[in-house]
């Protein structure tokens, strides 16, 4: 089970900094939804010893919401806003993948000093998710295109995402439902309001955002 | 069953309203919901229910002690919408409902008794608020909306994170995983300190940001100052006590797992911080919106302060989520008024309007002497009680500091609402029609003020033992 659990895991990491990477939002678009299905499996590997229809039904949710509709979304914003490039970062592509690779290292080494129930120790679980939601961090605050920086929430949430797996055993599954739904939901409404903005700016670009200040 | 209807009721009247063919008349379903809502909540105050202690949603003490004023707020607000829409040109299909979605949203996140439902609740709320935030649908509330949309965001995100720390944190401590707040009470002492210490700063952080607390509360100057009055009041009143909610009963779980003082420490201190940020800017803008948001911010900030000092003071800082949101909900209201008729909210464009319109203009500058705690309205008395339990509690100078603060938030508030009002008025534009103040835009706004003076002079004592029962639910004797 760890080997599958850390292989998934480990290509999620290892898309981060692909996305940390690339100045192209396709390919920024793109890889978040490969992210989104490698983590959607993953309540498949965690509790292969007790699969239900509820288990599988969430797993097909996940793997719908994050790896198709949302970039779907995504993909479709991007196209009637007419771009392609986030051309000018707060944080430049190489800082914040040094930002990036630096905090990946520092999660790993960091877990073993944390207060962690047995069955989480020895693979990349935390880990993972802790450097996932840093690497939504990094973008969310270091890129200037609103879809860049909804595509940093989505990895933000696809780290706390991956953190709430490890009380999948535990908490009730309606509540990981409704969780599951609103995270959708939230994208959704996001969506509409890049449209919106991009009507009203025409450019996506958050910086032009300043009208109102003191 | 009731505390169900609380939140149905609300949610079929906003099907109901999405359904109405009619946009002359869908805002009445408004009051009507609102009156039926306020009165079952009424209802439930004067006879409150039997709690199953594993129910997730119920409408417990700690509910019992802000629901129904958040109720009454929303039915005043209900009141004046009907008037304001009557104002507007544009097609009322989403606010209505959004209206009424917020409403039975607030309720299911004050009742939560779930970590879970509390923040799914929490979540819906800020969803729902962006089509009210973005009602006038010009660019600059377009950027609001997506400002109050990313930073909310990533607050309830954080807010997440949190409850699966404390989760976690049970799960450490041998439980079973349950996050009825029940369940992490009775299991207080087991649980994993760390984890504990880990989901209190995240999820200070994310419903820190809810609530608008200093540094986290830049979305809160644009998205109450580019959305209607009347949202505005909703979210100061409502959304913002929802949050404050969540952080008590996180609080008293915290205090269960033996590092109440780290957590009393922290909201002290954030507290201090965001009355003195919201002081300091308070002295800064030129916008009579913006300067309800940094009063808001410095509200939320006393409520961090007095819910630090033990049970005395969540006991005054429950009367203070009252006498605020209603004394805030007037400020909106009368500001509103005036921001209409002026077409502006700089105090650069918009002066002498107590010619143009001298009652809301009064209802104001009332409003602002109630909010800056002159006495006799409800927030002087509130405030009052957090001065003397901080200095029972031996805080004397958090209490100085405090009180500067108030002091240059009184010269911020005072020096805007006054150059709104004095001198003579600028010449209008010819093709607008003239703003009248109709009684449905005057009277709202004269009942909140009406309910904050008797909140502070004749305080029920029906709200007293409620808040006492809320403080007993919270800090149970051993």
């Amino acid at each position: 089970m760890n080997d599958t659990l850390n292989l998934l895991i480990g290509l999620a990491m290892g898309l981060n900094l692909l996305a940390l990477g690339t100045s192209r939002l396709p390919v920024l678009i793109r890889t978040v939804a490969v992210q989104g299905v490698l983590l959607g499996l993953l309540p498949l590997v965690l509790e292969v010893h007790a699969l239900d229809w509820r288990l599988v039904l969430i797993t097909l949710a996940t793997v719908a919401g994050k790896g198709f509709l949302i970039p779907y979304m995504l993909t479709r914003a991007m196209r009637a806003a007419n771009i392609a490039r986030e051309l000018e970062p707060f944080i430049g592509y190489i800082p914040s993948l040094l930002l990036g690779a630096g905090g990946t290292i520092a999660a790993v080494a960091l877990t073993r000093y944390l207060p962690l129930l047995p069955e989480h120790t020895g693979n990349l679980h935390v880990p993972g998710a802790m450097a996932l939601i840093l690497t939504g961090f990094i973008l969310l605050i270091g890129r200037t295109k609103a879809i860049s920086q909804v595509c940093g929430y989505l990895i933000l949430e696809n780290g706390i995402y991956l953190a709430g797996l490890l009380l999948i055993s535990s908490t009730p599954i309606l509540v990981e439902f409704g969780i599951l739904l609103d995270v959708t939901v939230g994208v959704f409404v996001i969506g509409i309001i890049v449209d919106r903005i991009q009507r009203a700016f025409d450019s996506l670009d958050t910086r032009k955002l300043t009208a109102l200040h003191e | 069953m009731n505390a169900y209807l609380l939140i149905i009721i609300p949610l079929a009247g906003a099907v109901l309203a999405a359904l109405w063919p009619h946009k002359g008349t869908r805002p009445l379903l408004l009051p009507a919901v609102g009156l039926t809502h306020t009165l079952l909540c009424l209802l439930l105050l004067v006879k409150p229910p039997v709690v199953d202690p594993a129910a997730w949603l119920a409408f417990d003490p700690l509910a019992r002690a802000i629901l129904p004023g958040v109720s009454l707020l929303f039915l005043i607000c209900a009141w004046y919408a009907v008037g304001y829409l009557r104002l507007k040109e544009q097609d009322n299909r989403v606010f209505v409902p959004a209206l009424l979605l917020v409403l039975g949203l607030l309720s299911a996140g004050h009742q939560a008794r779930h970590l879970g439902i509390l923040w799914i609740a929490t979540e819906a709320v800020t969803l729902a608020c962006v089509p009210l935030i973005h009602f006038s649908g010009t660019p600059r509330s377009f950027e609001a909306t997506w400002k109050y949309l990313l930073v909310g965001g990533t607050g309830i995100a954080l807010s997440l994170l949190g409850s699966i720390c404390l989760g976690y944190a049970s799960l450490h401590g041998g439980g079973s995983g349950d996050i009825t707040f029940t369940a992490l009470l009775a299991h207080g002492p087991d649980l994993s300190r760390a984890w504990v210490l880990t989901a209190w700063v995240l999820l200070l952080v994310g419903y820190g940001t809810k609530m608008g607390l200093a540094p986290m509360h830049t979305w809160k100057p644009d998205a109450y100052g580019e959305s209607p009055g009347i949202v505005g009041a909703l979210l100061a009143g409502g959304v913002t006590s929802v949050a404050f909610m969540a952080l008590l009963r996180v609080k008293s779980v915290i205090h269960a797992a033996g590092v109440g003082a780290v957590a009393d420490r922290t909201l002290l201190a954030i507290g201090l911080f965001s009355t003195l940020i919201a002081a300091l800017f308070l002295l800064r803008t030129r916008d009579f919106k913006r300067m309800l948001a940094y009063s808001s911010v410095e509200h939320m900030g006393i409520l961090c302060i007095a819910s630090s000092l033990g049970a005395p003071g969540v006991w005054a800082a429950l009367f203070h989520v009252w006498s605020n949101g209603l004394t805030k909900g007037a400020l909106f209201l009368s500001a509103g008024n005036l921001q209409r008729a002026a077409d502006s909210s700089s105090i650069d464009e918009v002066r002498g309007m107590s010619k143009v319109l001298p009652r809301s203009s009064l209802l104001l500058v009332t409003g602002m002497f109630a909010i800056t705690a002159c006495p006799p309205f409800g927030p002087f008395f509130s405030e009052l009680l957090i001065v003397r339990t901080g200095l029972a509690a031996g805080q004397g100078w958090a209490m100085g500091l405090f009180l500067v603060c108030l002091l240059l938030a009184f010269f911020g508030l005072s020096r805007i609402v006054f150059a709104v009002v004095d001198g003579s008025p600028r010449r209008k534009k010819t093709n607008t029609s003239p703003f009248r103040e109709s009684a449905g835009l005057i009277l709202p706004p004269i009942f909140l003020l009406a309910a904050s003076l008797w909140l502070g002079l004749f305080t029920p004592d029906l709200l007293k033992s409620a808040w006492s029962a809320a403080v007993l639910q919270l800090f149970p004797t051993p």
